[in-house]
């Protein structure tokens, strides 16, 4: 059902949202509870944003919200429409629309051995993309702090900070 | 999580009057505490309303100071030129809390109204006096570690987790709300509350009100400040005890001090009598010293959290010597100088 501000929604309703999502932009209809993360995974299998705890301590569901890094497991999808969304899948079409070659941030990483399992890799990857695009941290020591929301059990954190510092001195490309 | 209904708010009053119509419904900012809280079970609301298109967004000046609207998000707010130049302290306090992730999602009145992070508090399988009034708080002589040691009441023993509140309590900042009884201003001292026998209650809004924002007044100790925060990992963790100090010095005599401590209380703990005793008095160790002891003389342990009172100790003391020195503890070396 189309919302109207103001007038509540039946908790038995889905509502209709439209976000634009890695590109493409989908008219859907969601329960008001399900979060962003759950969405992705769930509906629309883009099962490359991770779900590793659920509850904002691990980062490894981080996604793009406009532009801006956060974690999508506390995000309920209705409270984003209309927001355009990039997940791990969409780090590509970033480098032009149609666009299939890596971003410079996936290249690094590669050439970097940034990750060891993986399971932390597409969070890390959509954070260092927000890192950059906010532009606050320039030295290794702010790169890391500025990192600590995705945790990394393999513990490949020296090699990501290499990856993302590589970018970052190469003025965002490569 | 629980079902509920969704009401989008578009204007301030539709939100007031969307949650005043439903006693069990709640305000949604950012989401970053209360979504975490639903899916535990802790919080059940029947209606969420969501205020977080509401027009409280801006940063603006005001008789001096700043207004800072609810909806400002805690990363805005802290690289905000004006804040940087103006209230370090605050930009550092909201650094040192949460990561770049949450700070871009969360708000700064879901920051001012964030709750504990008491283990008991969070696991619905526990009583717990702050989640259901009146089952017991196994907290104490439980697993307490992490709780307070100041304004401790024999039902609850919890601490209030923000960082960014510990800096406003120093800077003497307002809140300002709107009810369904119109609008007013709270001093932020006032703002948050003791446990007593009420510990359900975190703070003194009222139901039905929301926070419009948080006003800076005029000063803002850029000179001479710190926020020191002292946790069980560098990043990405809650303060044990944190730390703001700021000071306005007349050679080497302080003319003022302002210390608020975070994670040791239900509230940011400010202890306007040691701030008195520093009036006056050389900026040295020894001054700072005497303000520490003064302070955690009132300090109160529990099992297992005696080691705090010590570190508030010390802690105090290295604050208002980085403040004084005008050496502010950086956020990214997390050597303690
Ligand atoms: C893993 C993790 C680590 C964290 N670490 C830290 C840390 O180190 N330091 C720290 O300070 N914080 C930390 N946080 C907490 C974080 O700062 C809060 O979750 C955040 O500030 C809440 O803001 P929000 O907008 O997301 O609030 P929401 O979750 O939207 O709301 C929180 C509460 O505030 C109420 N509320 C929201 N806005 C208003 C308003 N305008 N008026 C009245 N009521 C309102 C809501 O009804 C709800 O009860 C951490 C959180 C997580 C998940
Ligand atoms: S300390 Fe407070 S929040 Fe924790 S269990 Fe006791 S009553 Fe509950
Ligand atoms: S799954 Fe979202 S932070 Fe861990
Ligand atoms: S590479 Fe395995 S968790 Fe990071």
């Amino acid at each position: 059902m189309l919302i109207e501000s103001g007038s509540p929604v039946a908790a038995d309703q889905r509502i209709d949202i439209s976000l634009t999502i890695n590109g493409e932009t989908r008219a859907l209809q969601v329960a008001p509870w399900t979060t962003l993360l759950d969405l992705l995974r769930e509906r629309l299998d883009l099962t490359g944003t991770k779900k590793g705890c659920d509850h904002g301590q691990c980062g490894a569901c981080t996604v793009l919200v406009n532009g801006t890094r956060v974690n999508s497991c506390l995000v309920l999808a209705v409270m984003k429409d209309g927001a355009e969304i990039t997940t791990v899948e969409g780090l590509a079409s970033l480098q032009g629309p149609g666009s299939n070659a890596l971003h410079p941030l996936q290249e690094a990483f590669i050439e970097h051995d940034a990750f060891q399992c993986g399971y932390c890799t597409p969070g890390q990857l959509c954070s260092s993309v927000g890192l950059l695009n906010e532009g606050h941290a320039k030295s290794r020591e702010e790169i890391r702090e500025a990192m600590s929301g995705n945790i990394c059990r393999c513990g490949a954190y020296t090699n990501i900070v290499d990856a993302i510092e590589d970018v970052m001195q190469a003025g965002g490309s490569r | 999580m629980n079902r509920f209904e969704y009401v989008r708010a578009g204007t301030v009053s539709e939100a007031v009057a969307a949650l005043a119509a439903d006693p069990s419904a709640r305000f949604i900012a950012g989401g970053t505490n209360l979504v975490d809280l639903m899916k535990y079970n802790v919080e059940r609301p029947s209606r969420l309303v969501d205020i977080s298109r509401l027009p409280l967004d801006a940063i603006e000046e005001r008789d001096g100071g700043l207004r800072i609207g609810a909806l400002v998000p805690n990363a805005t707010l802290a690289y905000d030129e004006r804040v940087r130049a103006r209230y370090p302290l605050l930009g550092d306090a909201l650094l040192a809390g949460a990561s770049a992730q949450l700070r871009n999602a969360a708000s700064t009145g879901g920051n001012l109204n964030q709750r504990t992070r008491c283990y008991y508090f969070y696991d619905e399988g526990t009583p717990c006096n702050k989640r259901q009034p009146g089952s017991g708080c196994p907290a104490i002589g439980g697993v307490n570690r992490i709780h307070a040691i100041f304004g401790t009441s024999a039902h609850c023993i919890a601490t209030h987790p923000s960082d960014m509140c510990v800096a406003l309590a120093a800077l003497d900042a307002t809140v300002r709300v709107e009810g369904p009884k119109g609008e007013r201003s709270i001093a932020f001292s006032d703002y948050h509350r003791l446990p007593g026998d009420d510990p359900q209650r975190d703070t003194t809004l009222e139901p039905g009100e929301i926070v419009l924002s948080v006003d800076l007044p005029e000063r803002g100790f850029a000179e001479r400040y710190t926020y020191l925060k002292l946790r069980d990992r560098l990043s990405y963790a809650f303060a044990l005890v944190s730390v703001a100090a700021a000071l306005d010095l007349d050679g080497d005599t302080i003319r003022e001090a302002r210390l608020a401590l975070g994670g040791v209380a239900h509230k940011p703990w400010r202890n306007r009598e040691a701030e008195a005793l520093l009036k006056g008095k050389p900026a040295t160790r020894d001054s700072f010293q005497a303000a520490a002891d003064l302070i955690v003389r009132e300090a109160q342990p529990q099992s297992q959290n005696g080691f705090k009172i010590e570190l508030a100790r010390r802690a105090i003391v290295r604050g208002l010597e980085q403040a004084a020195a005008g050496t502010p503890q950086s956020s990214s070396d997390k050597r303690i100088q």
